[in-house]
């Protein structure tokens, strides 16, 4: 097979998956009775169009990245974790234990402590399946995706029996106290000045760079990383070199799961204020896509949860003001997603002879 | 016999059988030219093999053997070039192609089914229709025919995971025959054969020449060449830089001709001077996960200053010794090293052997030694990625201090190309070695364990890497080697150690013993038999 130049693996690879992607989706738009390129500027304009949109883009991107590291982090171990979903669930439950738990002074205090309540509740869900595939070699990917469906009946159970203050109708928590709030883009100084309406985006934002980070230095400048990566490459080198797999695989999951966690943070503390049913919506699957897309490197996984954010915040704007039912915006994801993963070679080898011709000349 | 050929014997065609007017060559590739992108694999090769011969392809890792022969079995399109089969002008776009055309390839790695009979392997994408009953009853009694006619002896009712190498092989040349092929290709055969079975393959290749068959062999071991060959054609750096007749030619010319100037086939050492022991392994046995005894009981020392060869065919143990010493399999039983038992549970790791002091170049760099997408400098830490000269600090590794030394380590093994960013998989099977053996050799162990040095490996780097083990040796440390050529153990050990089913057949003193009293022991006979035999 024909190596492509690095900028075309990186850019164009991606941007021809999502070209086709959206091409099919436009062919569903139209039988729809609608015009696709109405739809477009629609979706784009409510995605990036204003201050406004790019406070809900980037509110969806902040969670999109946790995921999405979370993913990458246990793919360089050779561990394909599915249960991003579960494990956000329970970083919730870990944010709404932490922030109803002490009556905290102020909002930088409770993110901090938040952020290890949500990292750890989630590490704690990732554990099962990781010890069980370290000791006992279960598949993580079956087992994670069983470790969803606990997570969400167990919040279902703790929510209605356990969290919900009596006399309360909906499933939830008590709201947290106002000191946890969380600055939000508008009332940040300086951001202020951008963004004049409320927007969801809030602090977390900069925890999730920061993550990106982290997870780089992590991957490529740690040992730990190190040795992530040469389990995930080749596990009988590995086994070589005297790198324990119940050690990588356990760390490996282990931060995994805190990652996905983390994103509770954006939305549980960030947003609603609350613990509710199905806090993640779904961030834990598109995750899977955000690391897929972004090659399980930091800024790929960066450049496509903001992709993914504005199509999820494009696709809310379209279900608003067309006649195109929302449920277009998970199609579009899935193609994205059936693209950048499944079909990934299919597009190297459409692209490939262009760079052949011209390696032979 | 001169040193290197004339012009007149660079353009001898390969014809013994007079001038080849009434009869047309079996093969003859005209102008065949391939590149992968820039690297110019053929280039513009021209051959003529008689029918009824058997014609040696020789050259490096690398020169375009394997290239030449994917073209003529339809795995490859050349980019020019043409290939003309009895005479006739057959382009070959595929393999189905180079099957009705007569061609026939035996692999390197068999392409059998495992749990398969022999006659189910032999009519697989052969058969007749979709009722398999008639055609495994033709192609019965059509084995039976061959199995006379060649001289061919397998059961076929037999799976192919209870045959040995040796009669899978067989399997493989009578799939190729029950196909029709009249010309066959056999791609470096003897790889995994022991001795006699190389013999017995000789003895059938010989048989398929007196049929009329056409036989290509590709290898690159010279003595099988000067064995069996009518005609040998050398190749080097995607070039045919010679077709001459066998008989009028010499391994030494060969070798120069496959390099392109003078080697040292035989490596050039001092007698050993062995001191103190530094590895006693007593009683040592290995059961697999599947219960299967590999070792069973072995007793060995090796002693500073002196390299031990383990002689044997490939899957009698030798690996299963090579992972308990290096750490990463259980076993039961006693070793010491440096007069300090190791930890032979499961719990023992790569990492706490280094510390005892062995490093260890694994048989399999591929699967072991290396991660392929891994650079060079990353490999350069492998295993090693707790040493305290590759950390910045307590959290983060020092990057730029692994890059240097792998710097270091690249002019001093010459690896080429000499970048330490290129990842590992784009180095040549030689060059990969190389950096292995920097890796493992430079940590000065008191013992290194070296499994199938030169495997896949060219001439030119066999001398490079057969001169640093000895030099290591020559230092006073101790070496294990085990190693499936028997020419390698003989060349470079002091004393060879015989290994068949798991148990030490013999030791001998390498000055006092020779091939085939080491093939005997390989096959499993012990002296006494082999006395009786004789």
């Amino acid at each position: 097979m024909t190596r492509l130049p690095k900028w075309a693996d990186l850019a164009l690879v991606p941007l021809i998956s999502l070209l086709l992607a959206g091409a099919i989706s436009a062919v569903v738009v139209l039988m729809l009775g609608e015009n696709p390129w109405e739809t477009v500027k629609i979706m784009v304009d409510g995605a990036v169009g204003s201050p406004y949109a790019w406070g809900y883009t980037l509110y969806y991107a902040t969670s999109f990245i946790f995921t999405g590291l979370g993913v990458a982090v246990a793919y360089h171990a050779g561990q394909f974790n599915i249960g991003g979903e579960g494990q956000a669930q329970l970083g919730g439950l870990g944010v709404a234990l932490v922030c109803l738990a002490l009556p905290w002074p102020h909002w930088t205090v409770a993110l901090a402590a938040a952020s290890v309540g949500a990292a750890l509740f989630g590490a704690a869900w990732a554990a099962i399946p990781a010890w069980l595939a370290a000791k006992r070699g279960s598949h993580v990917v079956i087992t994670t995706i069983m470790f969803n469906y606990i997570a969400a009946a167990l919040i279902v159970w703790l929510l209605v029996e356990v969290l919900r203050p009596t006399g309360q109708m909906d499933p939830a928590t008590a709201r947290f106290a106002a000191a946890t709030k969380l600055p939000t883009f508008q009332t940040i100084p300086g951001l202020d000045l951008i963004f004049t309406k409320k927007v969801p985006a809030n602090v977390t934002f900069f925890i999730a760079l920061l993550a990106c980070v982290g997870v780089w230095l992590l991957l490529w400048r740690s040992r730990l990383g190190y040795e992530i990566r040469a389990f995930g490459k080749s596990e009988s080198a590995a086994r070589y070199a005297g790198i324990s797999p119940v050690r990588v695989i356990m760390a490996s999951m282990l931060i995994s799961g805190g990652l996905c966690g983390l994103m509770s943070v954006n939305n549980v503390m960030g947003e609603a204020g609350r613990l509710l049913q199905n806090s993640s919506e779904g961030a834990g699957f598109i995750g899977i896509a955000v690391a897929l897309m972004g090659r399980n490197h930091p800024i790929g996984i960066f450049l496509a949860a903001l992709l993914f954010g504005a199509l999820y915040q494009g696709g809310a704007e379209m279900g608003l003001w067309t006649s195109v039912p929302i449920e277009l915006r998970l199609l579009l994801q899935g193609l994205v997603i059936l693209f950048t993963g499944a079909l990934d070679t299919m597009v190297r080898m459409m692209i490939a002879p262009f760079f052949r011709k011209r390696g032979a000349q | 016999m001169t040193e290197t050929p004339t012009p007149s014997e660079r353009q001898a065609t390969a014809a013994p059988l007079g001038d080849g007017a009434a009869v047309p060559p079996a093969i003859e590739l005209r102008g065949i030219c391939k590149a992968f992108g820039p690297v110019q694999a053929n280039k513009d090769i021209s051959i003529r093999v008689m029918p009824g011969t058997i014609h040696g392809i020789i050259g490096e890792n690398g020169a375009g053997k394997s290239t030449l022969m994917s073209i003529l079995y339809g795995f490859y399109k050349a980019d020019a070039g043409e290939i003309v089969i009895h005479g006739k002008a057959t382009p070959i776009p595929d393999s189905q192609a180079a099957i009705r055309a007569g061609i026939g390839m035996v692999f390197q790695h068999f392409k059998l089914v495992q749990n398969f009979t022999v006659l189910e392997n032999v009519i697989l994408g052969a058969e007749d229709g979709p009722w398999l009953r008639r055609s495994l009853a033709r192609a019965r009694t059509e084995l039976k025919r061959l199995a006379a006619e060649y001289e061919i002896d397998v059961d076929p009712d037999a799976r192919i995971e209870d045959l040995s190498v040796g009669h899978q092989q067989r399997v493989e040349i009578l799939k190729a025959l029950y196909r029709q092929a009249d010309i066959l290709i056999l791609d470096e055969p003897t790889g995994v054969l022991t001795p006699a079975e190389a013999d017995h393959l000789f003895r059938i290749l010989a048989h398929l020449r007196r049929q009329g068959k056409t036989v290509l062999l590709i290898t690159h071991k010279l003595r099988e060449i000067m064995e069996i060959t009518d005609t040998v054609s050398v190749m080097r750096r995607g070039e045919m830089t010679a077709t001459v007749a066998t008989a009028e030619t010499s391994p030494r010319q060969l070798a120069e001709l496959m390099v392109g100037r003078k080697v040292l086939l035989h490596v050039e050492k001092a007698p050993a001077t062995p001191g103190r022991e530094v590895l006693s392994v007593r009683g040592l046995s290995v059961t697999d996960a599947a219960g299967v005894a590999r070792l069973k009981g072995i007793d060995l020392n090796v002693r500073a200053g002196e390299i031990v060869g383990i002689a044997g065919v490939a899957g009698n143990g030798q690996s299963e010794l090579l992972e308990v010493l290096g750490g990463y399999a259980a076993a039961t039983g006693e070793v010491l090293m440096n007069g300090t038992a190791l930890d032979l549970s499961a719990r023992a790791d790569g990492r706490s052997r280094r510390r005892a002091g062995i490093a260890h170049v694994p048989e399999d760099r591929h699967r072991e030694g290396l991660i392929l997408d891994f650079a060079a400098w990353e490999n350069v830490a492998f295993g090693y990625q707790d040493a305290p000269e590759y950390q910045k600090n307590a959290l983060l590794m020092d990057n730029a201090a692994i890059v240097a030394d792998t710097r270091g380590k690249i002019e001093r093994f010459d690896v080429r190309p000499p970048d330490p960013f290129l990842p590992a998989r784009g180095f040549s099977g030689g060059n990969q070695q190389k950096i292995v053996l920097a890796r493992e050799i430079e940590r000065n162990p008191d013992l290194l364990l070296i499994g199938q040095p030169t495997r896949g490996v060219d001439i030119g780097a066999i001398e490079f890497i057969h001169k640093r083990i000895v030099e290591l040796r020559d230092a006073g440390k101790a070496v294990l080697l085990v190693s499936v050529e028997l020419d390698e153990i003989l060349s470079l050990s002091d004393r060879v150690i015989v290994m068949f089913d798991g148990r030490i057949m013999g030791e001998r003193l390498t000055a006092e013993t020779d091939e085939r009293e080491l093939g005997m022991l390989m096959a499993g006979m012990t002296e006494t038999a082999t006395g009786a035999q004789a």
